[in-house]
């Protein structure tokens, strides 16, 4: 049931994918404005876009016009098809992350049983994608741009995916409406004002999920796979126009989906707490917006760092993952096990 | 019982040793990467062919020439006051530093001798374009490192320099102020007070750089023990200037062969490292523009009065002979050997270049490192293009 209207399965299923573009879209081209033409340039001391529209804010639509009005180059030994398809993958792997992220009681595309689980497999997607564009533009940067991401995401999947599972083990639940229920249910030692945002009791595991979120994202100091001054631009050097933009497009998606996820996990989702008795025809309108509010702040985060720091050699980020993550990550889920039982 | 041969002892030996090449590396094909001549790292034209083994460098030579401008040969078919304007375009972020030691040989060879305050101003504008080419490396290194805020930071305070240059010389990039026997203008009113100020904000700039950079593990982990130069290879590369100096070499022009320049009566310090690695080369110039800008207040503070310019004649024909000098620039020791046969124009001029020299060694310091340190090494050596091809 929408606003009264009783709704065919498929019409609902219609009306919440386009609900759920536009919000990506909108989430993303606010974020791309807000933190990498704004914020960076304060950080940097400038302005920023000031000319399109007022400070600058429609930077973004001259930005795709320019890109829709180029020329779409292939270099000469490309595997055309698969160099087509590239993109195309790792933006599918992208929109397949919101399928299950809630953003109310009933604002979700899919309620799926196994919902952390299916996001963490389909974002590990877009490996498939960046291997294909390295190997087929047939570019020597291209293509060590194409291996350094295969290792570097991979190696990062497991301290992702063992973060995880510490919130997993308290909240009972695969299910990500139910890791926000408990979020919003529970309480910290009988006080429910403020729900039990899991960030309280599993901050290791939100630091070490942050952290590989940003190597995820292949954002400085974990952006070897791009490494503008070493590989240039890495897999993408070859794509110009439409497909540069895809990518361009799927890598803030995926930055504002990680950070979704993170605020469903950890911060207590689109959720008030329960204590406080809203209804949830309130939370369906205030459900969407503290979700993106939590997400937009939490992709702050990742830019601040992406724009503070140097970044890692690629032997340097393989050691912060196979040594200092997942020890952390596996320490994490034991004691919250211990915990869970003993409590 | 059987005596072993040392012939089997040798076959024992060499089958041991194939084991554990089959064992241990996997034999690959090699692949020849071209850094450049148009990539980011080399900031200009330089071009470095690398023949890589995985990620790790097997032999690496850089090429240059790609900007090869002929100096050396136009300053034949000019005169001595134009030649200023062709080297101010040698190293061109410190361009007032290259007409400083030409100028100076000129000098030599006429028996000019420039009066006390244009020594003192001169000596001011050559470390004035120290501060500006140095601060420009230390927002760089960032940058080829992945930080991109510090170069903004980089350029935002090497506009305050600029500006002060611009003030005095009309020229912010290529001044082309200096002038045998002496200079062209004197320093404008109130030039010396806002001077201090943008010395602070110079010395403020380092303290950032101090605590976005070098204080950062991951910029110090990039390049602790990377591209290592031990003193005596440095040394036979004839390396000089603060790369010389990152590794333990205590050897400084300003202060151990100073020419017509006002460092003696001056107090200051030559900062060495003992390590010889990028963090070094990072290190000891990010103290150069702090110790330059204490240079720059003494010298402020006791500039002394007095005309700015000896007497010349209008049209200068510098006598026959010859003369070498040089002098401790940004990038390192630059030099003019300046031939006259009593003409107008010099008979020959050959330029002695810092970063020619300085980018010389990376085919024995890239041999083993990975694809990253590449640009670690190249952006630590801080060469200009200008500066290595003329």
């Amino acid at each position: 049931m929408i606003l009264g209207v009783e709704l065919a399965y498929w019409q609902q299923t219609i009306i919440r994918v386009l609900a759920g573009l536009v919000a990506v879209l909108l989430l993303t081209g606010g974020v791309v404005y807000l933190y990498l033409f704004k914020f960076v340039s304060f950080m940097q001391s400038r302005l920023g876009p000031m000319e399109a529209g007022p400070y600058g804010s429609l930077q973004l639509l001259a930005e795709v016009g320019k890109w829709l009005q180029k020329e779409d180059i292939h270099t000469k030994d490309s595997d055309r098809f698969i160099f087509g398809l590239a993109p195309a993958i790792v933006l599918t792997s992208t929109f397949l992350m919101f399928v299950v992220i809630p953003a109310g009681p009933n604002a979700v595309i899919a309620d799926l049983g196994t919902g952390i689980y299916y996001v963490l497999a389909m974002s590990s997607l877009s490996v498939i994608g960046i291997l294909m564009a390295g190997w087929a533009s047939a570019n020597k940067y291209a293509f060590m741009g194409a291996l350094r991401a295969g290792g570097q995401l991979i190696a990062y999947e497991l301290p992702l995916v063992l973060a995880v599972i510490g919130v997993v083990i308290q909240a009972g639940s695969l299910n990500l409406q139910d890791i926000v229920g408990a979020q919003s249910t529970g309480s910290i030692f009988g006080f429910d004002g403020i729900g039990n945002p899991y960030i309280l009791t599993q901050l290791i595991g939100f630091l070490v999920f942050m952290i590989a979120v940003q190597a995820e994202l292949t954002q400085t100091p974990f952006d070897m796979p791009i490494a503008e001054s070493e590989l240039v631009a890495g897999y993408q050097v070859e794509y110009t126009g439409i497909r540069f933009l895809v990518y361009f497009i799927s890598e803030f998606a995926t930055a504002v989906g990680f950070a979704a996820v993170a605020s469903t996990l950890f911060l207590g989702g689109w959720a008030l707490p329960a204590s406080w008795g809203l209804s949830d025809g309130a939370m369906h309108v205030i459900g969407p917006i503290m979700i993106a509010t939590k997400a937009v702040f939490l992709v702050g985060v990742v830019f601040w760092v992406r724009f503070s720091f140097p970044r890692f050699r690629e032997d340097q980020l393989q050691r912060l993952a196979w040594k200092v993550l997942i020890p952390l990550a596996l320490a994490n889920i034991a004691l919250t096990a211990v915990l869970k039982v003993v409590f | 019982m059987t005596a072993i041969t040392d012939r089997q002892k040798l076959q024992y030996i060499a089958a041991k040793a194939a084991d554990a090449r089959v064992n241990v590396e996997l034999e690959t094909e090699g692949m020849t990467l071209n850094i450049g001549p148009q990539h980011p790292a080399t900031h200009g034209t330089l071009r470095i062919v690398a023949r890589l083994d995985g990620e790790q460098v097997v032999a690496a030579e850089p090429m240059a020439g790609y900007m090869h401008r002929g100096y050396e040969k136009l300053t034949e078919v000019r005169t001595y006051a134009q030649v200023t304007t062709l080297v101010n375009r040698i190293d061109w972020l410190g361009s007032f530093a290259n007409e400083v030691p030409f100028i100076l040989a000129a000098e030599q060879l006429m028996g000019v001798e420039p009066p006390p305050r244009a020594t003192w101003i001169r000596t001011i504008f050559f470390e004035m374009s120290r501060i500006a080419n140095l601060i420009l490396f230390l927002g760089d290194m960032g940058v080829q490192l992945g930080a991109i805020t510090p170069v903004f930071f980089a350029f935002r305070d090497r506009e305050f320099v600029l500006d002060q240059i611009e003030r005095v010389t009309g020229g912010r990039f290529h001044p082309n102020f200096d002038r045998i026997g002496g200079l062209k203008d004197d320093l404008p009113k109130g030039w010396i007070e806002d001077n201090k100020r943008t010395m602070d904000k110079v010395r403020s700039f380092c303290d950032e750089i101090e605590d976005l950079l070098l204080g950062s593990e991951i910029f110090q982990e990039r390049t602790r023990g990377i591209g290592v130069i031990p003193a005596d290879v440095a040394m036979q590369y004839g390396l000089s200037g603060a790369n010389a100096r990152a590794s333990g070499i205590d050897w400084d022009l300003r202060r151990d062969n100073c020419i017509g320049l006002a460092y003696p009566d001056l107090d200051w310090k030559v900062w060495t490292h003992p390590d010889g690695d990028s963090f070094a080369r990072f290190w000891v110039r990010l103290q150069e523009v702090r110790e330059a800008t204490t240079i720059i207040d003494q010298l402020c503070d006791g500039i002394p009065s007095g005309p700015v310019m000896a007497k010349v004649p209008r049209i200068i024909k510098v006598p026959e002979g010859e003369a070498w000098v040089s002098t401790e620039n940004p990038l390192g020791e630059m030099g003019y050997y300046v031939i006259s046969k009593g003409d107008l124009t010099p008979f020959r001029v050959k330029i002695r270049s810092a970063s020619f020299n300085n980018v010389s060694i990376t085919p024995w310091l890239l041999r083993g490192v990975y694809v990253p340190d590449i640009i670690t090494i190249l952006a630590s050596l801080y060469f200009i293009l200008g500066d290595i091809d003329r």
